[in-house]
Formats: structure tokens, C-alpha cells, sequence
């Protein structure tokens, strides 16, 4: 019985050591893999490329889940920028936005600009999503805005046109670079994706994004831009920015955000 | 204990009174299958732990409480007039968890993080290389998991070898005082309580995590909204991941600790080689 014991004894002590030496020794050896140039990220960042070519497929145009009134419980959580602090967007803040105009140009075939009495007085669409965070929390909220597939309509791309990139007033960083995004037709002409100027019933607050907040719901959060100012119908996103399609791509997250 | 290098060929000599045959106890497919798990769940915990620091906090429901209080657990740091602590709460009671959550780090690098660095990939914080590694190993793991149940249908492993039997369930309450004895039968099959955790882990606690992992996804939840319905919204889902993280990692310490008492040596040449001593009351393979 004692023989029992001692070995009972030993073995957890074996296991409490190889477990807590796999834990204290295991994670730094793989910090490498945060280096965004190297061959070993390189490699594991085509699971992205695989996630997006599945979820393309298996949700088609299907749209992100609507939640009832009774759901939005709280106010929008604002994050990332909240006051953007640009010469240019402090001047239109102080006059309530009144000379605000969202550009639409690139690839397409009559360029426009819209005031936000213009993007108001077309057909909107009104809707309570739910905003998923990259860093994991959720908030649902109502979202109302001009559909973009009408603005694109209106512009006509041109069949060179592949993306469409959004280019925002706000910097972040201590670059202080702009914020931009981008996404694939598919998602820039889903009926939900829209030009978001109104939340829970209230005009959009500067915290959210105002006057101009792009909502892309199949997407995580960051995909969201706030502040826009201009809409760019692209075939390349490979010269804006540091080339990846969007500010947090540029510094190592997945264009495709729906995972 | 019996050591030979030549498995293939047993030498007679050593087939001492005490040691059974070698029989070739585990095909390739699930040595195979079983190392590239192995790897993947490595990863899978540390990045994921990686990605839960970005937010280190637990909610029930669809979305998570900023104006209101739906939360299981949190982690994170206050000032005290002694100095920065870190705390812990969970279901509503608070515990100083300093040095292991919320905040840890060692002298004067101190930390506020929920898991320590020593439990993350990469060590420090970066969520986009976390879910980079998260996302990579997913994949392989779904893959493997997809490949070994195509193989296991097809050479009737599953059937065979993890199926319960009503034999199995009839000898339940022996198996499970034989370990508590540790008194373990190296025979060809698995006694009931490894057929039931394999089959735990392959059937119930990897689905459950790969589900919920989807539930996560904005683009699955369009796709399919019914994994918001079974898992009881997308916060939910993100407790369950994470508590079903934890059975995983407890079923890899009971794994581990039998192993070791089962008799390692042996039992890890079954899973590189596939050939196992088995006791001396079991009949021989011919290799």
C-alpha cells in the first residue's frame, strides 16, 4: 500500500513539473511569428485566404442576424478613435457638419459628391446588428444610413473595379496615420452595408463615427470605418497605405474579417 | 521494464514472465492524426489564451455588458494603497489573483493582463499574431480531424476500437476501480474509460469547440444563424470556448498523468511505432 502511495505521489509530481514546464518555458519560443515579414507568418497567413474563400461560399449574399428593440440594452460602446482631432474635421464638427461632402471616386464613371442632406433625402435602411469587436465584446445597436450598392449605382463602377476603399478623417498611432478600410464588391453592394448616419433613433455622435460611419455587418468591427470622407472604387489596394487594404491590415490583421 | 529497439522482431529472450507480446496496437492514421492534434491543440491554447487577453472578460447572451451587468468572469487590475493588484471575479465573488490574473509579470515588470505571458503565444501582447496562429491551426485541426474520420469509418477503428460496447458498460464500475488502483491491463482494446474520453474528446468537447469558435464569426452567424440559437448567442458561445478549453486541458493532464503511470515508454512507442507490450495473457501478433 505504501508503494502505492509513494508512486500515486511521484507521478503527480512528475505531471505538475512537465505541465508547468511546458507553461513557463513554451511561449516566447514562438514570438518569431509575430515578426509580419517573415516566411513562417507568411505561410500561416494563407488559413486566412482559405477562411475567406469558404465563408464567401457558404454565406452568399445571406444577411447578419437583426436583433428587436427590446435588444439594444446600452449605448453603442465607441472605440478606437472617438474625436478625431484633423484641422479639416474640427472645422466641419464646428459647423455641425453643414459643409460636409463624402466623395465617390476612383473607378468609376461620373464621380460625385454628397452632402449629408443629399445621402439623408435618399431611400435608407434602417437596422439593429450586432458590432463585433476584434478583441471580443459585443454591442447591439440600431443603425440607420443610405444604402452604399445605391450611392454605387448612382456613380456606375467601371468593370475594372474590384474594391472599394473608404478614406476616413481620423489618425491613430503615434505615425498618426489615416484610418482607412476596404472591402470586396460582394460585401460593398449586401443590402445591409451602409452609409450609417443615424444610430438608435439619434443623429450619428461623433464617438461613433460622425457625420459618415460605414457599416459592413458580416465583418468584425474594424471593418466599420468612421469619419468618412471619401469612397475610392479600386482594382488594387496595393499602393494605399502600407498596401494590405486597411490601417489595422497594415499592421497585421486579416483583410478578411468575418472570423 | 522491457527496452528493445528492435520492436519489429521481439527478441525471445526478452519475453520475460512479465511481459506479453507485442502487438501492433495503433495504426498509422491515428499515430499520425494524434501528433498533428498534439501540435495543433498546443497552439490552438496558447494563441487562444493570446486572443481572450484582448478582452478578458466572460458574458452570457448576445452582446456584453457595458451598461449593464452580464458577465461570469473578469479580469484585471486596481490600485490599492499597498500598490497595483491584480483581481479575479468570478460569478460575482472578487479574489486577488496577483501574479497570475490580471496582473502578473516578474519584479518590476509588472503587468496588467488577464493570463500571464508565460501562458500566451506570443509571449507579449498581439492579437492579430495571436488569431493568426488561432486561425492557422483551426484549420489543420478540422482538417485532421475530418481525414482520421474518413480513415477510422473506413478500417473500422471507430467501430472496433472506440464504439462501446454493452460488454464495456457492464465492466464500467471494475475499470473504473481498477485505476483508482492503478492497476492497469495492457490489452489490445481500450478499457471503457479511455473509449469514453477518446470518444469525449473526438465526438463532444472538439465539435463543441469548433462550433462555438464559428458562433464567434459575424460571417458564420449570417451564414448560419442557428449556431446563435443552440449556443444561446454569440457571448455565450465565447464562455462555452472557453470552458471548454478547460476540459480539454484537464483531459490532457489525466491523458498525461495515465501515461505516465501506464507505463510511458510503452505507451508512447504505441503511439510513434504502433507496436505495444501487452500482458502476458494476450495473444501475439505476427509482425
Amino acid at each position: 500500500m505504501s508503494k502505492i502511495l509513494l508512486s500515486r505521489r511521484r507521478f503527480i509530481g512528475l505531471g505538475t513539473a512537465g505541465v508547468s514546464s511546458i507553461a513557463l518555458g513554451g511561449c516566447d519560443l514562438f514570438d518569431g511569428l509575430a515578426d509580419r515579414s517573415s516566411s513562417a507568418r507568411d505561410f500561416l497567413e494563407k488559413a486566412n485566404d482559405l477562411t475567406y474563400r469558404v465563408q464567401r461560399l457558404l454565406i452568399g449574399d445571406a444577411l447578419a442576424p437583426e436583433y428587436s428593440e427590446s435588444e439594444i440594452r446600452q449605448p453603442m460602446r465607441p472605440n478606437g478613435s472617438t474625436n478625431p482631432q484633423t484641422a479639416e474635421y474640427l472645422a466641419l464638427k464646428a459647423n455641425d457638419f453643414a459643409g460636409y461632402k463624402l466623395k465617390v471616386t476612383g473607378l468609376v464613371e461620373t464621380p460625385k459628391s454628397y452632402s449629408l442632406a443629399e445621402l439623408r433625402n435618399m431611400p435608407s435602411r434602417t437596422q439593429i446588428t450586432r458590432h463585433d469587436c476584434v478583441e471580443g465584446w459585443s454591442c447591439i445597436a440600431k443603425w440607420t444610413g443610405t444604402p452604399l450598392s445605391r450611392v454605387l449605382d448612382e456613380v456606375k463602377l467601371k468593370p475594372a473595379a474590384r474594391y472599394i476603399v473608404f478614406h476616413c478623417f481620423d489618425t491613430l498611432g503615434s505615425s498618426q496615420a489615416g484610418y482607412y478600410e476596404s472591402c470586396d464588391l460582394m460585401d460593398a453592394r449586401h443590402p445591409q452595408t451602409i452609409l450609417a448616419y443615424g444610430l438608435n433613433d439619434k443623429v450619428l455622435p461623433v464617438s461613433n463615427g460622425a457625420p459618415i460611419r460605414v457599416r459592413i455587418e458580416r465583418q468584425l468591427g474594424y471593418k466599420q470605418p468612421k469619419y468618412v470622407h471619401t469612397i475610392e472604387a479600386v482594382d488594387s489596394f496595393s499602393k494605399i497605405g502600407r498596401g494590405k487594404g486597411g490601417y489595422w491590415e497594415d499592421r497585421g490583421y486579416e483583410w478578411y474579417a468575418g472570423i | 521494464m522491457v527496452h528493445d529497439g528492435h520492436i519489429a522482431e521481439p527478441a525471445p529472450a526478452l519475453k520475460a514472465a512479465h511481459a506479453g507480446p507485442l502487438i501492433y496496437r495503433q495504426s498509422a492514421w491515428t499515430r499520425l492524426t494524434h501528433w498533428i492534434w498534439a501540435t495543433c491543440l498546443f497552439f490552438l491554447l496558447f494563441s487562444g489564451l493570446q486572443i481572450f487577453n484582448a478582452r478578458p472578460d466572460l458574458y452570457i447572451g448576445q452582446q456584453s455588458g457595458f451598461g449593464f451587468d452580464n458577465s461570469i468572469l473578469s479580469m484585471g487590475a486596481v490600485n490599492t494603497p499597498e500598490g497595483p493588484r491584480g483581481r479575479t471575479t468570478l460569478f460575482g465573488t472578487t479574489f486577488d489573483t496577483t501574479g497570475w490574473f490580471g496582473l502578473s509579470g516578474s519584479g518590476d515588470d509588472l503587468q496588467v493582463r488577464g493570463i500571464p505571458a508565460s501562458l500566451t503565444i506570443p509571449s507579449y501582447r498581439d492579437l492579430a499574431t495571436g488569431r493568426v496562429i488561432h486561425f492557422f491551426f483551426a484549420w489543420l485541426l478540422v482538417g485532421t480531424l475530418f481525414v482520421w474520420l474518413c480513415a477510422s469509418l473506413i478500417n473500422g477503428h471507430l467501430r472496433r476500437d472506440l464504439a462501446p460496447t454493452a460488454k464495456d458498460i457492464a465492466a464500467l464500475p471494475r475499470d473504473v476501480g481498477d485505476h483508482v488502483r492503478f492497476r492497469f491491463h495492457h490489452g489490445r482494446s481500450y478499457n471503457v474509460l479511455q473509449k469514453l474520453s477518446y470518444g469525449g474528446v473526438l465526438f463532444i468537447l472538439l465539435p463543441v469547440m469548433i462550433l462555438t469558435g464559428l458562433t464567434m464569426s459575424p460571417g458564420m452567424d449570417a451564414a448560419w444563424p442557428w449556431l446563435l440559437d443552440i449556443f444561446g448567442g454569440r457571448q455565450t458561445a465565447r464562455t462555452i470556448h472557453f470552458i471548454t478549453m478547460l476540459a480539454l486541458v484537464l483531459f490532457f493532464v489525466v491523458h498525461i498523468f495515465m501515461v505516465l503511470a501506464a507505463g510511458p515508454l510503452n505507451e508512447l512507442r504505441s503511439m510513434i511505432t504502433g507496436w505495444y507490450r501487452a500482458d502476458p495473457d494476450v495473444s501475439e501478433d505476427k509482425p
